[in-house]
């Protein structure tokens, strides 16, 4: 073993603990926290698998607005939930996670043809011919990073889909506020003054935010970034400020809001139409306008997902009462 | 043994994806606090996830096409999760409501005259 293993293998371990953590710790806030470490330390392990798109999305994501989530729901829900939180414990399944890993180690160590099959020279696997695909199209694609590439490109149809899953969630969640309790000013009442704290340092930190998101956004077409990473630092740094009662509620009654939830969607679906009529078919774009097509898209669908990502965090508060 | 070293870190985080995801399928197979279960279901996406950015690890360069895929579940995963907890709330307040319910009616029962 060789000494460059050392940080994976501390990650390893790190990440085991954490997952442990998060799922048996005693108290339920302590395995929220461990979840949010848990966020954190897949983010350095991207960054270890030169993933450094992913490494931004998770550290915004996975780690930053789904910890809040959890923990901001847990509140409404009381601690019998989890007094009792194993009363059965399944020995024999454990014993075969940790075997079934092991014999999984075993054999990607005795037979390398898994990790063969996805180098550039075979053509035998679906992936690589989807790589070399895009590998090669990438120049064509009018931005020069290749995830954009795909993500808004050659596989613009999963982007897409994935913003109207966005705002299915956010429909979804309408659909199940509780109607009689109107959320007047509870962001005042309930956060103590101990929290002065906070609310400087969220004084200094959203503007950073906001920077780091455009810049992010802007840089997304030729290097790691983007319009999901922007968009993730945006709603936290909207988070943010809503918890420390900075910012006013937002208000479903709002016409603008209500634009840029679907503003995002609405742009791509009607480039989609526009290329299906005019152009060369569903999301294939003119050649020499794609570069400009793609920015626009994603600054579109950055203000969407900033927006959709708050209310799902922090949409009990807001007033969402059409 | 040849040159080549024992064990690389594409194939160690292979086999930490796999242990992740068999880890929290066992604690979605044995917890009880819906929570908790939700934390169970998003580390096994981790998992997943783990996996397939490893595989996108094997050449030189990664693989874009799998990094967008990720990108792109990482997003999905927090829809479903703000979705989740809505439904578990609900779900309990719902059910708080129905037993608050039914204790009206046994003590209203028990109080009145024959």
């Amino acid at each position: 073993m060789s000494a460059e293993l050392l940080p994976d293998m501390t990650l390893t371990l790190l990440l085991l603990i954490m997952a442990w953590g998060a799922l048996y710790a005693p108290q339920r806030s302590d395995a929220m926290a461990l979840f949010i470490a848990f966020g954190v330390v897949v983010a350095l392990i991207w960054a270890r698998l030169d993933a450094p798109d992913l490494a931004l999305a998770e550290a915004a994501i996975g780690a930053g607005l789904t910890g809040v989530l959890l923990m901001h729901a847990a509140r409404a829900l009381p601690d019998e939930l989890h007094r009792s939180n194993r009363t059965a414990t399944y020995w024999g399944a454990l014993a075969f996670a940790v075997v079934a890993s092991l014999m999984f180690l075993a054999h990607l160590l005795t037979d390398d043809s898994l990790l063969n099959a996805g180098l550039l020279d075979t053509d035998s696997d679906v992936t690589p011919s989807l790589r070399v695909l895009a590998d090669a199209n990438v120049a064509d694609s009018g931005v020069s990073h290749p995830v954009t590439a795909v993500l808004l490109n050659f596989r613009a149809w999963d982007t897409l889909l994935e913003l109207l899953v966005l705002l299915f969630a956010l429909s979804g969640l309408r659909q199940l506020f509780p109607r009689e309790s109107a959320p007047d000013d509870h962001a005042t009442s309930r956060w103590p003054e101990s929290l002065a704290l906070m609310s400087a340092w969220a004084r200094v930190l959203a503007p950073l935010l906001v920077v780091t998101g455009g810049y992010l956004l802007w840089r997304g077409s030729s290097a790691p970034g983007g319009a999901f990473q922007a968009g993730s630092l945006l709603a936290a740094a909207a988070v943010m400020l809503r918890l420390t009662g900075l910012l006013p509620a937002l208000r479903w009654s709002s016409v603008w809001l209500r634009l840029s939830v679907v503003a995002g969607a609405l742009f791509f679906l009607s480039v989609a139409a526009a290329t299906a009529i005019w152009g060369d078919g569903w999301l294939t774009y003119p050649a020499a306008a794609s570069g400009l097509l793609i920015v626009s898209i994603e600054i579109f669908a950055t203000l969407s997902i900033a927006i959709t990502l708050s209310l799902l965090v922090i949409g009990e508060w807001e007033d969402l009462r059409s | 043994m040849t040159d080549t070293p024992l064990m690389t870190a594409i194939e160690l985080y292979l086999t930490l994806g796999v242990a992740v995801f068999l880890l929290s399928l066992h604690g979605l197979m044995t917890l009880h606090d819906p929570i908790r279960r939700l934390i169970a279901v998003n580390l096994m996406g981790a998992g997943t996830f783990l996996v397939m950015v490893s595989l996108a690890r094997r050449s030189e360069v990664p693989d874009p096409v799998l990094h967008a895929l990720v990108v792109t579940g990482l997003v999905v995963a927090i829809s479903a999760t703000a979705f989740a907890l809505r439904l578990i709330i609900a779900a309990h307040t719902e059910g708080g409501k129905q037993r608050d319910r039914e204790d009206r009616n046994t003590e209203g029962g028990g109080k009145q005259p024959p």
